[in-house]
C-alpha cells in the first residue's frame, strides 16, 4: 500500500492549491515503529509529510467532528463508513469534505507484533505484502496477512464506500469470512462461562479511556464517565464500575460501529474490546439487516421505528 | 440490550422490559409481581453485577 503515498500527496497538493479544501487530514510517520500519527496538512510543505502504509490503523473520521470549513480526508474502507455515519448524525456536512479514498489491504497489529519479540522493535519496513521487523540483533520477514489486526482479517468493506477521488485501484473484497466467529463462540457458552469470559477480558483495564478517545463515534462533549453531577458510574477500578463503563460505551456504539479496530489498537493493555461491539453489530445485522455507514440515505436502526421491529423481549 | 447484557453473562431471567403507560396501574402491578416471583426463583448465588465493598488485596 506504500505506493499510495505519492498519489495521496499529489491529490492533496492539488485540492489545497485549488482552494477546494483548507486542510487535508492524513497520517505521518510516528516517532516509534508501527504508530503512524494523524497529520493535518495545510500547506504543500506539510503535505510532504503525509505517508501511507500498513500502520494507518487509527480512524481519521475522529478528527472531523463538528469541524468548520472544508477538509480533505484520506479514507480507507472503515474511515469512509465512519465519515458516512458522521454525515447522517449531522457531525459534518458532506459538501465540506473532499474524500480521498484508499482501497485497503488491512493494517498490521502492533500488539501482536510486539508480543512476538522479546527485545524492542526498532524498525518495521514494508515491501508489497512482506513486512520486515528488526531490532538489535534480529531481523525477520513475515507475510503481512499473518500480522493483520483481527478486525482487518474479517473486514468485508475494504474499499471506501464514499469518496470523491481514489488514490489507487479498487481491491478485491474478502469473501467467505465469518465476521462474527468470535461472538458465536461466546454465544455458545453458559451464562456463568460468559460472565467469567468478560471478567477476564476486562481485568487488565486501567480505565485510561484511550479506546473511547480513539473512536470516532465517541464525540459527546462530556462523556457519561466524566460527569460528576449526576455521577452515572463510579470512577474506581472496581470490576463493577469497569464493566459498567464498557457495557455503556459499547451500547452507545450500537448500530454505529464499523469495526474499524481503532479502539483495540489504542488500548495500551491490548484488551479485545471489540468483543462487545461485535455482538451488537451481529445483532443489528440479524435483527435489522443493518451494517453501519454504508449509505448516506438510510437512517440507522436505533433512530427509526417500524411496526415490524422485533419486540419479543418486551412484555 | 437484553441480548447484549445476557451475552456478557447476566443470567437470563434477571432482566425484564415492559412498556406500561402511567394509566395502566393493573398492568404495572401484574408485571412487577411476575418479575419479583421469577427473580426469587433464581439462584441467589448468581446475583452478579452488584457493587459490593471494595476488595482489598
Ligand atoms: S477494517 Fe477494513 S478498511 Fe479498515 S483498516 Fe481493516 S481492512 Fe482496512
Ligand atoms: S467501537 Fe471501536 S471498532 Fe467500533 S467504530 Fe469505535 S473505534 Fe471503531
Ligand atoms: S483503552 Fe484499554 S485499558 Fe484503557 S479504558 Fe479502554 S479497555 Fe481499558
Amino acid at each position: 500500500m506504500t505506493e499510495y503515498t505519492d498519489k495521496i500527496k499529489e491529490i492533496s497538493k492539488r485540492v489545497l492549491a485549488e482552494g477546494r479544501v483548507e486542510m487535508v487530514i492524513g497520517f505521518r510517520k510516528g516517532s516509534v515503529p508501527m504508530m503512524n500519527q494523524p497529520h493535518l496538512a495545510t500547506s504543500a510543505e506539510s503535505v510532504d509529510e503525509l505517508v501511507w502504509d500498513s500502520n494507518c490503523g487509527l480512524n481519521l473520521a475522529n478528527y472531523i467532528t463538528d469541524k468548520k470549513g472544508t477538509i480533505g480526508i484520506i479514507a480507507k474502507g472503515c474511515d469512509s463508513r465512519n465519515i458516512v455515519t458522521h454525515v447522517i448524525e449531522n457531525k459534518i456536512k458532506r459538501d465540506q469534505l473532499y474524500i480521498i479514498g484508499v482501497p485497503c489491504t488491512g493494517m498490521i497489529d502492533h500488539h501482536k507484533i510486539n508480543a512476538m519479540f522479546d527485545s524492542e522493535i526498532l524498525t518495521v519496513e514494508e515491501s508489497g505484502d512482506q513486512i520486515t521487523i528488526s531490532g538489535n540483533g534480529f531481523s525477520e520477514t513475515k507475510d503481512k496477512q499473518e500480522l493483520l489486526q483481527e478486525n482487518c482479517t474479517v473486514c468485508t468493506h475494504r474499499n471506501p464506500v464514499e469518496y470523491d477521488e481514489l488514490a489507487g485501484n479498487l481491491v478485491e473484497e474478502q469473501k467467505n469470512v465469518d465476521q462474527y466467529a468470535s461472538v458465536t463462540k461466546v454465544e455458545s457458552l453458559s451464562a456463568d462461562e460468559k460472565w467469567n469470559y468478560f471478567e477476564d477480558l476486562l481485568s487488565p483495564c486501567i480505565r485510561c479511556y484511550a479506546c473511547r478517545n480513539a473512536c470516532p463515534l465517541c464525540y459527546c462533549p462530556t462523556c457519561f464517565v466524566d460527569e460528576s453531577r449526576p455521577q452515572w458510574v463510579g470512577k474506581s477500578q472496581d470490576p463493577t464500575d469497569v464493566k459498567t463503563f464498557h457495557l455503556l460505551r459499547a451500547y452507545h456504539c450500537a448500530g454505529r460501529c464499523t469495526d474499524c479496530g481503532a479502539c483495540e489498537r489504542a488500548c495500551p493493555m491490548g484488551i479485545k474490546i471489540r468483543e462487545f461491539t461485535k455482538k451488537l453489530n451481529k445483532d443489528c445485522q440479524e435483527l435489522y439487516g443493518w451494517e453501519a455507514g454504508l449509505s448516506l440515505d438510510e437512517r440507522p436502526p436505533l433512530d427509526t421505528f417500524k411496526t415490524d421491529d422485533p419486540d419479543e423481549f418486551i412484555k | 440490550m437484553k441480548n447484549f447484557l445476557e451475552h456478557t453473562g447476566i443470567e437470563p431471567g434477571r432482566l425484564h422490559f415492559s412498556w406500561i403507560s402511567s394509566a395502566e396501574s393493573t398492568k404495572f402491578v401484574d408485571v412487577v409481581t411476575k418479575i419479583t416471583d421469577e427473580v426469587k426463583m433464581l439462584d441467589p448465588a448468581n446475583k452478579k453485577y452488584v457493587k459490593t465493598e471494595p476488595k482489598v488485596d
